[in-house]
């Protein structure tokens, strides 16, 4: 049995930027497993720019945003492993995971940093009736073949889901040669960031074509088109729109999900709208001594908004484990007319800082107001041009108000138009 | 090469009947025109063992369906394929279908099921805690169970190839010759030779039996199509839950997998095209209103996938299992549709006997029964799997995340007799790629590794054989 202070699982961004924070919080003791051969995550596939503009104030690649954090990691002499899976945690923070070297390694944790990332939905979650030929793929996966592997997964591409992937993608396939006839979007509005749709698709001129979706696969070894359909307001193909487009991809960008199977086995409480734990304000959750961040947390539009909330765990995690912890004297957060969630969904008056709400829309506003009351009475009223889902918002409880509150209050959110 | 037995198509009916004739000293080859075994109707189906109290008295269906479901808890046990013995459930929603649950009972104790039972509405609450509130009664059949069925289908097809069978991929049989009392196959290049054809080509018996001047069977594929359910919903059903039967076949039923998730399905349309394995959106949305009648919490917010299968009826409305009458050298074996898989292991005794009367053989000394079980990482101890990476580090490697599947588990599977060839065959021999992601993360790695074991380019790696490549050329 091997003893660490913290073990984070997961050594993408947020495993990373939490292991940092924690040892720069005073906690040597950490260990990091990573599954992939490298530390980096996702982000050593994302070879386009548009990382790090918040947060170093430059515009850098996905695996130069990931180096900055692995050279720190390797100069703090943060102990890691990749190519190693953890399997499985105990109700005691004992961590089971396994690779070739050490076989299967027990490693009794004082604290569990989750930072295990998001997967992509596939094509059998939307139901999507057809064939079941070859060249039908999650972007992610379309996007590893082409920037780690160096192979095209095809040459005439329909894109279903205008989320960021599907959008990065777009230009990538059509840089490296392929037609990207269009990508479809089942929503009135795109769920990507809009300088995604601006960059990627205006600039190429391939249309985006909203409130429609892919309604049948043909096609019989490979694909080679699909039917798109119009949808009305309650998303359901309208007869009569349907047309086919012959292509013999379709990349999916139809959202993301937290993994969290390790989490869901431990028996942590999860919100059924993030898929991911129910945590307070230093991201701990139900289970003592467990933190969660990054996108197997909720998931995020930008890395910088990881790192931000993984230095907060990473915080909270050091706390923890030096005992610098205060009694728990909790409000909860709700969010309610037009918001989604909030994270973190609990918070401990007792904290001595400002603690950031972040949450998600559930449609697009214009000129619309966040509203935050607590117990019923109005405490932050904010003017907002556009609010949309693809895009995450925060508000800031100051210290000095979190002082008022008691015990067992709410915080609720709401949009006002 | 010259055969004496060339068995057509590699599904679960012509794998096991290949095993079962490798016992004896006969040079055997199993002929299937896809790159994989198990391609067909084997393996998209409802993976259950019937109880057999469907089946007229007096068919060849009713004997073997019983039979078969005897041999099954056995049989997979000696090829190390999941099988469990959940019993099921007819269950009927009003006073009309009690009467039917009635008359099933009857059929069934005629047919020798062994333990049925007719539960009141107390009782089938207690068995099965999700059950709706409109049903009323329920016919409980002790002996059926699940199975996969293929793993049952590469299982045989391995023990045969073992015991010294020929698996011969991508050789779809075009053209058939009869001369000097052999037949010669020809897939329009290559030749095989063989005295005796057993047609196990499922929808596509009657082409095959064409093929000799054989006009008599009508094979009309009747598709059904499915839906599976994350292992999170798997424990709304305990066992495998019919609806009333109709003419079309038995129903919409809602059962668990060997595997723990839970299988919707099948509708049942006939339909002319034999390749079409498509799935319609109107297909699917009837499939969960109906199944929604015996466990009404279901919702789509927890289906992983949806697929089709076909199958073969024919027009005899029994299995026909007989020499042809063209020529006694060709026996066929057609319209092996519901209660097919259940009577599978019946159905290989009952051909072997139908060529050992004409073909004297003895049976081999050295005829190894026993498929031993692969490894599945997912199911063992801490203990157990520090031994096997101690032993062989490729375990140490987790490429399925969802279903915990190794690299050496994959490795085996490429490397096993009659190994994996593309992604769908790895996909069904570890489960990898079957989990919630579908294969997102794993996929890619599973392409890596077929194309490292077979020595090709990751481009040559194809899903399912033919033209379903996954990868074109090289970046710019």
């Amino acid at each position: 049995m091997l003893n660490y202070d913290i073990v984070v699982i997961g050594g993408g961004p947020a495993g990373m930027a939490a292991a940092l924070k924690a040892k720069e919080c005073g906690v040597d003791s950490i260990l990091i497993l990573e599954r992939a051969e490298t530390l980096g995550g996702i982000l050593e596939q994302c070879i386009h720019t548009g990382f790090g503009l918040h947060y170093f104030g430059e515009e850098l690649s996905g695996p130069e945003y990931a180096d900055r954090f692995i050279q720190l990691v390797d100069d703090q002499k943060i102990e890691y492993k990749t190519d190693t899976m953890a399997l499985e945690i105990s109700e005691d923070n004992v961590v089971y995971a396994i690779n070739k070297t050490d076989g299967l390694l027990e490693i009794q944790a004082k604290a569990i940093i989750l930072a295990m990332g998001c997967r992509e939905r596939p094509r059998g979650a939307l139901n999507i009736a057809g064939t079941r030929a070859s060249g039908v793929m999650s972007a992610g996966t379309a996007q590893k073949y082409v920037n780690i592997d160096g192979y095209m997964p095809g040459k005439k591409v329909v894109i279903l889901g205008s989320g960021d992937i599907g959008l990065i993608m777009a230009r990538r396939m059509t840089l490296e040669g392929a037609e990207v006839k269009c990508v479809c979007e089942l929503m009135p509005y795109s769920s990507g960031l809009t300088r995604n749709i601006v960059q990627c698709l205006d600039d190429f001129n391939i249309p985006l074509h909203l409130s429609c979706t892919v309604v049948d696969i043909h096609g019989k070894e490979r694909v080679e088109g699909v039917t798109i359909a119009d949808v009305d307001e309650n998303r359901r193909p309208i007869p009569g729109s349907e047309r086919f487009i012959e292509c013999d991809t379709l990349l999916l960008s139809v959202g993301l999900i937290p993994e969290n199977e390790l989490t869901r086995a431990v028996g942590i409480d999860l919100d059924p709208v993030t898929s991911g734990a129910v945590v307070d304000e230093y991201r701990e959750t139900s289970h003592k001594g467990v933190f969660a961040c990054g996108n197997v947390l909720h998931v995020h539009d930008l890395v910088d908004y990881v790192t931000l909330e993984s230095q907060t765990a990473g915080e909270g995690a050091a706390r923890y484990v030096l005992g610098k912890t205060e009694d728990a004297e909790y409000v909860t957060t709700k969010g309610v007319n037009g918001v989604r969630y909030i994270v973190p969904q609990k918070v401990n008056i007792k904290n001595d800082g400002d603690v950031k709400l972040y949450f998600r829309v559930g449609q697009v506003y214009k000129n619309a107001k966040i509203v935050a009351k607590y117990n019923g009475e109005v405490i932050i009223s904010r003017k907002r041009p556009r609010l949309a889902p693809g895009e995450m918002e925060d508000v800031l409880i100051k210290n000095d108000m979190l002082k008022n509150f008691d015990e067992g209050g709410v915080i609720e959110i709401s949009v006002e138009v | 090469m010259n055969y004496d037995v060339a068995v057509v198509g590699a599904g679960v009916i012509g794998s096991l009947i290949a095993r079962e004739l490798s016992r004896y000293d006969l040079k055997i080859a199993l002929v299937e025109k896809c790159n994989d075994m198990a391609m067909g109707t084997s393996k998209a189906n409802s993976a259950i063992v019937h109880a057999g109290f469907d089946a007229k008295p007096g068919t060849l269906k009713a004997k073997l369906n019983v039979e078969g479901t005897a041999l099954m808890p056995e049989l997979c046990k000696t090829l190390g394929v999941p099988f469990k013995p959940v019993g099921s459930l007819v269950v009927a929603f009003s006073d009309e279908e009690v009467e039917t649950l009635n008359e099933l009972l009857e059929r069934g104790n005629k047919n020798g099921v062994p333990g049925l039972e007719i539960y009141d509405r107390e009782k089938l609450k207690n068995a099965e805690p999700f059950i709706s509130d409109e049903a009323k009664a329920a016919l409980w059949a002790p002996s059926a169970g699940i199975v996969c069925p293929y793993e049952l289908t590469i299982a045989a097809a391995e023990n045969a190839v073992v015991n010294g069978t020929d698996f011969i991929r991508n050789f779809e049989v075009k053209k058939i010759n009869f001369s000097n009392n052999e037949f010669t196959l020809s897939d329009g290049e290559k030749e095989i030779k063989t005295k005796y054809v057993i047609n196990a080509a499922g929808v596509y018996c009657d082409e095959i039996a064409a093929l000799i001047g054989d006009t008599s069977i009508h094979t009309t594929p009747r598709k059904g199509e499915y839906m599976l359910c994350d292992k999170s919903v798997g424990h709304l059903a305990k066992h495998t839950i019919f609806q009333c039967p109709s003419k079309m076949g038995k129903g919409i039923l809602v059962t668990p997998t060997v595997d723990g998730n839970l299988l919707l399905g099948p509708s049942a349309l006939d339909i002319e095209d034999k390749n079409d394995v498509s799935t319609t959106s109107t297909a699917l949305a009837d499939i969960l209103n109906i199944a929604k009648k015996s466990v009404s919490c279901l919702t789509t917010r927890e289906v992983i996938t949806s697929f089709a299968g076909l199958r073969a009826h024919c027009d005899r409305d029994d299995f026909i299992i007989e020499p042809s009458n063209i020529n006694s050298q060709f026996i066929n074996v057609a319209g092996i549709e519901s209660p097919g898989l259940s009577s599978a292991p019946a159905i290989a005794l009952y051909v072997k006997d139908i060529i050992l009367k004409s073909v004297s053989a003895e049976e081999k000394s050295d005829f190894n029964p026993v498929r031993e079980e692969p490894v599945r990482f997912r199911h063992m101890t801490n203990d157990e799997r520090k031994a096997l990476i101690e032993k062989n580090p490729a375990y140490g490697r987790i490429i399925c995340r969802c279903e915990t599947i190794t690299e050496g588990e994959i490795l085996d599977a490429i490397n096993a007799p009659a190994g994996a060839r593309d992604v769908d065959g790895v996909k069904r021999r570890t489960r990898a790629g079957m989990g919630r992601c579908q294969g997102g993360f794993c996929g890619s790695k599973v392409v890596e590794l077929l194309a490292r074991e077979l020595g090709v380019e990751i481009n040559e790696i194809t899903k399912f054989g033919g033209n379903s490549k996954i990868l074109y050329e090289r970046t710019k």
